[in-house]
Formats: C-alpha cells, structure tokens, sequence
C-alpha cells in the first residue's frame, strides 16, 4: 500500500481507471477539468480513448454510445453543463445503458460561482430529465471516497444497466488529502451481463430474474434496436399499454428491489441519540466534527452520513426518526434534500440548517442548531 | 419474383416492423432501398454495420432495417455515432437524419463530426421541412416558401448541405435526390467504403406538410420537379452560373483523402503507452506513479 496526496477529482479518475472506464468524454468546466486532463493523459496508455467534444449533450451521447458498443464510459462536467446533460441522461435511464456522470457542482443558477461549493444539484440530479425514471446518486466526503465512491458508480451502473449520477462538492474536487492506494487488483469490479443464447432468441429489454436484461455490445452478434420510445421487450417502439406498463414497473423494480444493496451510507453514534445530523458531501465533515464537540459536552448527537442520496434511504431515515427526537439536515442549498426528510418524518421534525451564498457550513453553524434541537 | 427472393428482404425486420409509419408516396423509403442496396454490393455482413438515427420521419428508418440500430435524440446521432465508432473501430456506422436532425439543432454536432473526420458516413435526407411535427420551417428551408412557422413565407436563407459539409472538413460529399434511386445507391456506397467522414445528401419531399402547403400536387409531382430541377455535376459545369444556381446539382462533389480521427487517435494510444507499460501501470495504480 503506498500513501500519496491526492486531489478530489484525480481519486475520481482512478477510480474509473481502476473501475475499467476506457472511454471518456467530455467538455472542459470548472471545477471539474481536473478529470478530463488527468483521463486525457492516462487512459490513452491503457488503449483507452479520451475525447473532448463540442458540448455537454455531445459528451453524455458519445459515452452513451461506446457503453453500447462495449466500453465503460463516463464524463464529468459542472453545474451548466449538467443541465445540458439532462436529456441524455433520461435517454440512458430509457435505454437502460450504464454510463457514469459526474457533477462536481458549482454555485448555481447559470454561470454562478465556478469556485464556489455547493450542494445545489441536488433535486436535479433526481429529477433534472423529464419523466419518471429510476437513478442512483452517490455522493462522497472525502478524496479517498470519491475513489472509492467512482468504482461503486461503475460497478451499479454495469450491474444494473443504469446511469449513475456521482455528485462531488467543489471542496471536495479539489481539496488534496492522504490517500492511500489500494492495490487495483483487489479492487472489486463488475462488468454488465452478457448472454450465450442464440441471437434469434435474445431480448435486449426481456425479463429476467434481476429485472437487468443482458446486454451483449454492438458489434457482437446481437442485432437489435435500442430508441428512447417507450419499447417492447424487442426494443421496439410500442404504444400499447399492456407493454409500456411492464417496462416502467421493471426498471423501477430493478433498482427497489435492490435498495441494501445500493443504499450506501454510515451511522454513527445514532443508537442514543436525541438528534441525528443527516449530511451529505463535504457538509458531512462539519457535521462530524460538530457531533464530536457536542458529545464532549455530553449531548446526545448522532450522525448519518449518505453517500447514496438517490434512492432516497427511507426506512433508515424513519428508524433512525424512532430513536431521536429532532433531525438535523445542513445542506449547502436552500433545503433540498430536507423536503425528502421531511416528508417522511414531518416538518416538526427537521431542523434545516442551509446557505447557498458559496459559503461552507461550519461546525459552528451545525452546533447552534443543535443548541436548538 | 417472390417477396422473400427480393434483395431487400433479407435487411428488413419483416416480422416486426412493418407497415413502417411513413406517409404513402413518400421519398424515405427509397433511400431505405438505395441504402439497403449499397450494403449488399459491398457485401457487408449485417453484424457489421450499425445504423444510427436522430429523431423525425428520416429517424424512424433503422428500426425497420435488421443491423445493430440505434435510435437516439433530436440533432444528436452523430455525437452517438461517434462514440460508437471509438468502441468498435470495426463497425460500419451509418448515421441517417433529416434536414432539421442534422443542421439545426444537430449543426455543431455536423460539423465538429466533419472536423474531426472520424470514419462515419452521413446520410441527411433533405425534405426542407420538419416533416414529423407537421411541416414546420427547416434549415434548408427556401425562402419564400409557406410553412406552418411562416405562414407568410420563409425570410431566412437556406443552407447548402454539402458545400458546408466541404468547408467543415468531410472527405467524401455528394449528392442525388429519391428520383434517381439507382444513382443514389451507387453514392451512398462510394460514401460507406470512404474511410472518413462522408456526407451523401439525399434530397427528398414532404408532399404531406410542405407540398402541401406550397401546392406543389402529388408526391409524383414532388417527384417530378426533382427530376426536371436537377442536373449531374457534368451537366451543371456547363450551365451558367445563374442558371446553375436554380439547380439540384447531383454527383460526387468532393473527395479526398486525409487521414481519419482514429488513425490518428491510434497515433496517441500509441505515443502514451510508449511512456509506460499498461500492465505496469494498471499495478502500480494510483499510489505508485509519477
Ligand atoms: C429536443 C427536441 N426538440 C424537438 C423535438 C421535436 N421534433 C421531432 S422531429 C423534429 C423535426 C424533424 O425534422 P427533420 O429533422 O427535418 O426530419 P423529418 O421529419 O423531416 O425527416 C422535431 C422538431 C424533439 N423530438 N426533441
Ligand atoms: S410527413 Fe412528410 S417526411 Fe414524414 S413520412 Fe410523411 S411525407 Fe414523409
Ligand atoms: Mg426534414
């Protein structure tokens, strides 16, 4: 094991190296460039392909593109960039085909504050495509998580033929810490399914006993038809109820029926707790270090860290509002992720603890509201 | 000659698909044909080819067709269509839009796809209309013409497909209209063998919105005026340039040779694993280089 310092979003190029991402494109943005040059330099030495498209939408296309023919694939961008995504992003939930999408967020509306953390993007990452559609988004504290947490996205997204949307902090992208490296072989990678029966009888959309169909690349034999229309088990467009229901129910079904397995978060100190901080990203780290201080007054402070935002953990949330009394939920926005909280245990509940002026949430801020609680 | 021993027959989900949605009469099904006939005298195993669309009545074609087919969004197949062709260098990747797919909303994606002149040929089937959502103005749109945007015609010019494909880098352009079908057939092969980026504009009608709209009768009258309006390249050097102007000139109208993106791209690949060893390098991962 060798230690290195290491910056927020080369960790999330590793990870993706080291996930088998060997296609990246993308298009340069504060405060994710980083990604993009670093991938630029490294994954042509693998024989992988780095390209550097004209936009945003053509950067989400072309990744989804290679994942259809074969290769991991993911790009990176910022708050403007990502509302350009939003399209896409629907198109590879409809298509059910993985890929990986990183937003190290910036200050927003528009041009905003390139510098600046935020946790703005929240709601939109959930939500920013039209229609419903199931996605997962995972969400580090730390240069190591955002390693760890990039491996996860690929391994989810191949596992269950899904975009998956990893939501870094501006401080964490490119905040330099302790990293140490662990040996790439040990590292846990899963490739999507493929399939051994006969061309004829695959069906790219069919049901399966995970509710992930197989997914042989282009190229391999298989031919078959891939639209963002609503399709039949073939890939067809289809307008018929009878076939349009079972899809929205399958691909929904693929990731609930999953949730242990793909909600990530950690719990600490909750089993006697009167409050609970609920954080997420680099709010997190505050939030720690205000549970910490609390204690040593003696106040019963616990915390949840989420680093699955989406699915949202609801049956933790609501057995860990059985234990306390108030929750806490600082969040570098207005309150996005509090509307989750709060709808499941009540607005009473919930104490908001927000600023979106660029501004990191101290400690301090977290300890006052709990003097509250 | 029976269905089944048509030629067509064994590129088509004949199963499935069909009736397709298009209007009858109109001139999408023919390059369907001219396509499906370039590929069979090429010889192309059907494994091998992927047919890439973006959204309208041209972008429904490839889920009739029995290739690797991929329909994607509005403006977006060629941006698709590349990272496809970087995945599996070995795909034949046909990428059909209509005039409005490929240079309004997709016109970065056009000419950054000419540009870089990565292998993928283009087929823009050019109805000057938005055919889909009933016959709205498109990019090559005439002027002066009703749409129903410009109910009291069209004030903006048009563009020339293949003279911008040309000034934006494409190796291979040309052009014919669903007239001349055999014709076609014989460009859109030339364009699939091209290694580079190849443009074949393949000018058709919408006699549903815009005929319609302009009392231009029939689709067979639509028709007609592509045969009566255009000339072949030769023909139309010897026009004057007035004249020249008013015509659909057809043929190849540009080909060279220049090395394609990912000829070059293989060029980094290569000059990158030069610095170090890949198996090396995957070992040492994050903590052990630099
Ligand atoms: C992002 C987006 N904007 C608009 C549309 C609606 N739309 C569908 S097809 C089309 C235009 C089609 O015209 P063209 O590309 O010329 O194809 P044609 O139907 O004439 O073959 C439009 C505007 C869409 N599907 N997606
Ligand atoms: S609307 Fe026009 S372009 Fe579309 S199928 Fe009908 S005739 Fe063809
Ligand atoms: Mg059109």
């Amino acid at each position: 094991m060798t230690v290195r310092l290491m910056q927020g979003n080369e960790a999330v190029g590793w990870g993706a190296i080291a996930a088998g991402c060997r296609f990246y494109a993308g298009y340069p943005i504060t405060p994710s460039t980083e990604i993009a040059e670093m991938l630029s330099r490294e994954l042509p030495k693998l024989g992988g392909i780095f390209i550097q498209m004209e936009d945003e939408i053509a950067s989400l296309a072309a990744c989804i593109g290679a994942s259809v023919g074969g290769l991991k694939a993911m790009t990176a961008t910022s708050g403007p960039g990502f509302s350009l995504m939003q399209e896409h992003i629907g198109y590879a939930a409809m298509a059910e085909v993985p890929c990986v999408i990183v937003d190290v967020q910036r200050l927003g509306p528009s041009t905003g504050q390139p510098t600046s953390p935020s946790q703005g993007d929240v709601m939109q990452a959930r939500w920013g495509t039209h229609g419903d559609h199931p996605i997962i988004v995972l969400y580090p504290t730390s240069v190591s998580e955002a390693f760890d947490l990039t491996v996860t996205a690929f391994n989810f997204a191949e596992k269950y033929r899904t975009p998956v949307i990893l939501l870094l902090d501006e401080v964490v992208g490119h905040m330099r810490e302790r990293f140490e490296s662990p040996p790439l072989e040990e590292i846990q990678v899963i490739d999507r399914m493929g399939t051994d029966v006969p061309p004829e009888w695959y069906k790219p959309f069919g049901d399966t006993i995970s509710d992930v169909p197989p997914m042989p690349s282009f190229g391999s034999g298989y031919r078959y038809h891939i639209t963002g229309l609503y399709h039949d088990p073939m890939g067809y467009p289809t307008q018929r109820l009878d076939e349009i229901n079972p899809w929205i129910e399958r691909v929904h079904r693929k990731i609930n029926n999953h949730l242990e397995d793909i909600l990530l978060y950690r719990e600490e100190n909750v089993e006697d707790a009167n409050v609970v901080i609920v954080a997420y990203g680099a709010t997190a780290r505050s939030a720690r270090h205000a549970m910490k201080l609390a204690r040593q007054h003696r106040h019963h402070v616990g915390l949840v860290t989420l680093y699955t935002i989406w699915p949202f953990p609801e049956e933790m949330i609501q057995r860990v509002a059985r234990i306390a009394r108030r929750i806490v939920v600082p969040e570098m926005n207005l309150g996005q992720l509090a509307l989750e909280v709060e709808r499941l245990v009540g607005r009473h509940k919930v104490i908001r603890v927000n600023r979106a002026d660029g501004e990191m949430i101290s400690p301090q801020m977290i300890l006052d509201a709990l003097e509250g609680a | 000659m029976a269905r089944s021993e048509h030629t067509a027959y064994a590129y088509l989900r004949t199963t499935k698909k069909f009736p397709n949605i298009w209007c009858a009469g109109c001139g999408i099904g023919i390059v369907m044909g001219a396509l499906i006939r370039a590929i069979d005298r090429i010889g192309l195993d059907k494994d091998d080819v992927a047919l890439v669309s973006g959204i309208g009545c041209s972008g429904r074609m490839p889920v009739y067709m029995d290739f690797n087919t991929l329909h994607t969004t509005h403006g977006r197949a060629l941006a698709f269509a590349t990272g496809l062709k970087l995945a599996q260098p070995k795909l034949h990747v046909i990428v059909v839009m209509g005039d409005g797919d490929a240079l309004a909303i997709g016109g970065n994606h056009f000419i950054h796809a000419a540009r870089r002149n990565i292998d993928l040929t283009a087929i823009v089937i050019n109805n000057s209309i938005y055919g889909m959502t009933g016959g709205q103005y498109s990019p090559t749109t005439p002027l002066e013409s009703r749409t129903a945007t410009a109910p009291y015609g069209h004030v903006e010019p048009p563009f020339p497909i293949c003279e911008l494909s040309i000034a934006a880098g494409a190796t291979f352009v040309a052009r014919s209209t669903v007239y001349h079908a055999i014709e076609l057939d014989k460009l859109i092969e030339k364009a699939i063998r091209k290694v580079g980026f190849s443009v074949v504009e393949a000018v058709s009608y919408c006699h549903t919105t815009y005929g319609r709209m302009n009392k231009l009768g029939s689709s067979v009258d639509m028709m007609r005026m592509l045969k009566d309006h255009s000339v072949t390249l030769a023909a139309a050097e010897k026009l004057m340039p007035e004249e020249r102007a008013m015509k659909i000139v057809r043929g190849v109208l540009h080909d060279v040779e220049k090395p394609d993106y990912i000829t070059l791209y293989q060029q980094v690949i290569e000059r990158a694993k030069a610095t170090i060893d890949g198996k090396e390098f995957l070992r040492a991962g994050p903590g052990g280089l630099e």
